[in-house]
């Protein structure tokens, strides 16, 4: 058992060495019928390289990034607040639930027609779409995860003589936040999927942008890197918040 | 330490509920699940909405939110905040009422010991016992120095074991600090064993308040003595001490040996399920056996009630369904009762020694 433990960060990485060696033998071995467009893993790697090292991966790269943060941040915080009201005060809830159960269903990327048209076609829009994607379920998950708060530990709080904003910042904050990460973990992830749509579709700039560049061109290997480049990011943002969570409430969950 | 008084307060459980606790008066709020006692102590505490009025020392207290009520509430739930470790969950009304740091520390370091639970401060609740668990929760709701305490089951999650030995503590503690302290059971033993005096509720109702005897022996209503379990009260005509804290007792010409040392005694009273029947005439000294003719026999929920007439007087025993049919026993039937001597009640006449 302790041995097993102690291997684990190292095995993780065998089978994706197995599966790049596999890739690798078909693409040379021309195993797959069409292998002009199937480039072995060192082509990609080798692509890679050169478009990090000329600043075209880079520089879409960081204009991605930056979309994400700046509508990620901006979206959960306001999600993060209007759900923390709408849990805590029943009478609101009640005003906005209808409102947000008929808007929250619509897929962020069915907003862009309507943003196009609003904002037009420059920075705000992909930022726009992220806000959206962020901000509907983060509002959901927290305003969700405030009201299961057992009424016992509010009304407990209470006796105890807290203040309604300490009863909601030091017992219904920090109870909701397994709710809250939840939210955060999967809209981290669902943001990186959507900035790639939008930029596809719409914007000229981006990874999503020189995806299909690439395929204009028939430059399959560059794809794969923007690919590679996405799944990693998804994966790191998703880890990111599922660390946080751990760290915030293993010790009591 | 305050008074409280309830005046005709009333809400969807409870109906124009009129109670006085004394200061510093352990009150057990005694009654069956559904009776609204827990309705009442949330009343008490300013947790939910009610007509009528609280009043601490005199003062209406209905304007006062829960969290200005100056309050200890142990919860039957308990509630310890899962995110907070033990120290944190006792001084968290403390860092709510904003005390200095050091303040904090010393009251939590206090209660820590006074509470035998210095050990656990920094685990987390879901790795705390039942019996932990308690003691936490009574911790913090002692931090404050509330004025009234309020105690929702507070031995109803523990083992037997465990309870009996917190029971016991937790009235020397509540004797000690002198608060002004409601404790709600549905158990009558426990009742007894800790109140000054028993509040009965019913349907939303406070059916009998007095001291445990007198709710024992006069028991106001039908609802009150079903509620204790329909006790036997027999009236002592004459009583004389046999020594060794046991005296003869002279029941409507039933003679009958009680577990008392002291005054006269005025009634007895007896559970019907401390109440033994035999078909034969049980061996070893005749004492607190009698002879007696079956006259009705009453099937209840999950025990059949038998009447006895011994002499002059109609007596109440019960047993499980099972053993009542293994018995055979009919109307009309000559049968022999044995009475638990240690499970007899004894009502002083403390007022008239004249009595013989």
């Amino acid at each position: 058992m302790n041995k097993l433990k102690r291997l684990r960060p190292g095995w993780g990485i065998v089978p994706i060495i197995i599966f790049l060696g596999i890739w690798e033998l078909v693409a040379r071995l021309n195993l797959v019928p069409g292998h002009f467009f199937f480039p072995p893993f060192s082509t990609v790697a080798a692509e890679f390289y050169y478009l990090t090292a000329n600043g075209v991966l880079g520089h879409n790269f960081l204009s991605s990034l930056a979309r994400v943060l700046i509508g990620f941040c901006t979206g959960s915080i306001a999600g993060l607040v209007v759900g923390t009201i709408m849990g805590w005060k029943e009478f609101i809830n009640k005003a906005l639930n209808p409102i947000v159960s008929l808007i929250y269903p619509i897929p962020a990327l069915g907003w862009l027609p309507l943003l196009m048209l609003f904002i037009g076609i420059n920075e705000a829009l992909p930022i726009a779409i992220i806000f959206i994607c962020s901000f509907f379920p983060i509002l959901y998950n927290t305003a969700t995860g405030i009201r299961n708060v057992d009424r016992n530990y509010i009304q407990v709080a209470r006796t105890l003589g807290a203040s309604d904003i300490k009863v909601l910042t030091t017992v219904a904050l920090p109870l909701a936040l397994p709710n809250i990460f939840t939210g955060l973990r999967l809209e981290a992830g669902m943001a990186w999927r959507v900035i790639i749509a939008a930029e596809m579709v719409a914007i000229p700039t981006g990874i999503g942008a020189l995806m299909m560049k690439a395929e204009s061109l028939i430059r399959i290997d560059i794809i794969i890197v923007c690919l590679i480049v996405l799944a990693v990011m998804c994966l790191s943002f998703e880890r990111f918040f599922a660390f946080w969570e751990t760290r915030l409430t293993s010790q009591w969950r | 330490m305050p008074s409280i008084e309830l005046r005709n307060i009333s809400n969807y459980v409870c109906q124009n509920v009129n109670l006085k606790i004394f200061d510093k008066e352990l009150l057990v709020l005694l009654g069956p699940n559904g009776a609204g006692k827990t309705t009442l102590l949330n009343i008490i505490a300013g947790l939910i909405g009610y007509q009528g009025s609280v009043l601490f020392d005199g003062k209406p207290v209905d304007k006062l939110p829960a969290s200005k009520r100056k309050i200890g509430y142990l919860f039957q739930e308990l509630a310890l905040f899962p995110h907070l470790d033990v120290a944190s969950n006792i001084a968290y009304g403390l860092k709510a009422q904003k005390q200095s740091q050091d303040e904090i520390e010393d009251r939590v370091e206090k209660l820590l010991q006074m509470m035998k639970i210095k050990h656990l401060s920094s685990r987390y609740s879901r790795h705390l016992s039942g019996g932990e668990k308690q003691r936490v929760a009574l911790a913090r709701a002692l931090a404050l120095s509330p004025e009234v305490l309020l105690l929702d089951e507070p031995l109803s999650s523990l083992d037997v074991q465990t309870s009996k030995y917190l029971k016991v503590e937790l009235k020397q503690l509540i004797e000690e600090l002198g608060v002004t302290t409601i404790y709600v059971t549905h158990d009558l033993v426990e009742a007894e064993e800790v109140a000054d005096r028993i509040a009965i509720i019913q349907s939303g109702g406070i059916q009998q308040a007095a001291a445990p005897q007198e709710v024992f022996f006069h028991p106001k209503n039908e609802l009150v003595s079903d509620f204790i379990g329909a006790p036997n009260i027999l009236n002592c005509d004459c009583c004389h001490s046999l020594g060794q804290g046991i005296m003869e007792v002279d029941c409507d010409g039933l003679k009958i040996l009680v577990p008392h040392d002291g005054d006269m005694v005025q009634r007895i009273a007896l559970l019907p399920g401390d109440v033994y029947i035999s078909n034969t005439n049980p061996p070893g000294p005749q004492m607190n056996r009698f002879k007696g003719t079956i006259t009705a026999i009453k099937p209840a929920s999950n025990v059949t009630r038998i009447e006895v007439k011994v002499g002059k007087k109609t007596l109440l025993a019960e047993m499980s369904h099972r053993l009542f049919e293994d018995m055979d026993l009919v109307l009309g039937k000559e049968v022999f009762l044995i009475f638990k001597m240690r499970r007899i009640r004894v009502y002083e006449n403390k007022n008239n020694n004249g009595v013989k």
